[in-house]
């Protein structure tokens, strides 16, 4: 997997959670998955389509996801409440947002679709073809996971490959 | 947060009131509570850019907080279609996809400004005093510092 495509998620994340938590965060290991990720409670997924294509998760557990939303929102939110997902679901486009600002600007072009929140750990499985990096940041409301998926997509390459090697 | 100067119409004295425009509720929850923090008014809400037209026309607001990417219609259009009805408009796009195309585009529709997210509320204070420029004062020592 391309860094190029990867670091740029993991800066915004880094930036939007420090920001929006208003705390440091402390950038944890990195590791490969190839067999697809386990959500850990609350995440928000959004797809990539055209010259990059993939997919980001953005995961925490549930008490950290309702600390999350306390510390966004203002007040104690419980974890069974709307704006739970609705917090999640900001974050995930602000991370997002600046992310592919930073792609787009380099000249690559694609669709980002909005982002679908899941409840639950059921497994997201990638393609046979794709593997999965995995990241999490120590903030001060909790662990926060971001699990991402990345590639050209081979039918644009040409355009494009030539510059990142 | 580092209570701000409340902003007022030079004309009347009266709040700012602003027309916030997004799809996320908590955005516009967000946006709202910085507004308060400035001493402006929630003059109306948009989940749209549809419906950001019918409540600009409503509500005639000193100030639109406009996202981009939302559904049926997006913000960069909205502003093309407000600008076009109220050429007086004044529009900051709101948006956490900040690409040069995208700015540009909005840019050219008609909008004022812009700034990415996550807001920061000292940036956006003063990028609200700058598209106001002399028709928005700050309120006289005294007027609307509770709010702050």
């Amino acid at each position: 997997m391309k860094m190029q495509l990867i670091q740029p998620f993991i800066n915004a994340a880094d930036s939007i959670l420090a920001h929006a938590l208003d705390g440091p965060t402390r950038i944890g290991d990195l590791s490969m998955e190839e067999e697809g990720y386990r959500p850990k409670g609350f995440s928000a997924r959004i797809a990539i389509r055209g010259e990059i294509e993939g997919r980001v998760i953005l995961d925490m557990d549930s008490v950290t996801a309702a600390r999350v939303a306390s510390a966004l929102a203002g007040y104690e939110v419980n974890e069974s409440e709307q704006v739970v997902r609705e917090t999640l679901c900001e974050l995930a486009n602000m991370m997002i947002g600046n992310a592919v600002t930073l792609l787009n600007d380099q000249g690559y072009q694609f669709k980002v679709h909005p982002p679908e929140v899941h409840a639950g750990e059921d497994m997201v499985r990638g393609t046979s073809d794709t593997e999965a990096m995995a990241i999490y940041f120590d903030t001060p409301s909790g662990r926060v996971f971001v699990n991402i998926s990345m590639r050209f997509n081979l039918s644009h390459r040409s355009e494009h490959e030539p510059a990142l090697k | 947060m580092k209570p701000f100067t409340p902003l007022t119409r030079k004309q009347d004295r009266q709040p700012v009131r602003y027309l916030v425009v997004d799809d996320s509720v908590f955005a516009r929850k967000s946006l709202a509570k910085m507004i308060d923090t400035f001493g402006g008014e929630l003059a109306g809400e948009a989940g749209d850019g549809c419906t950001a037209i019918t409540e600009y026309t409503r509500t005639m607001p000193d100030i639109v907080l406009m996202d981009i990417t939302m559904p049926q219609m997006e913000g960069i259009e909205a502003v093309e279609r407000i600008v076009r009805q109220h050429p007086e408009a004044r529009i900051v796009m709101v948006s956490s996809v900040g690409y040069q195309d995208n700015i540009l585009a909005a840019l050219q529709k008609g909008a004022r400004h812009f700034v990415q997210k996550p807001v920061k509320p000292h940036v956006l204070y003063e990028i609200i005093r700058y598209v106001l420029n002399d028709d928005g004062v700050p309120a006289p020592a005294g007027v609307g510092e509770a709010q702050s």
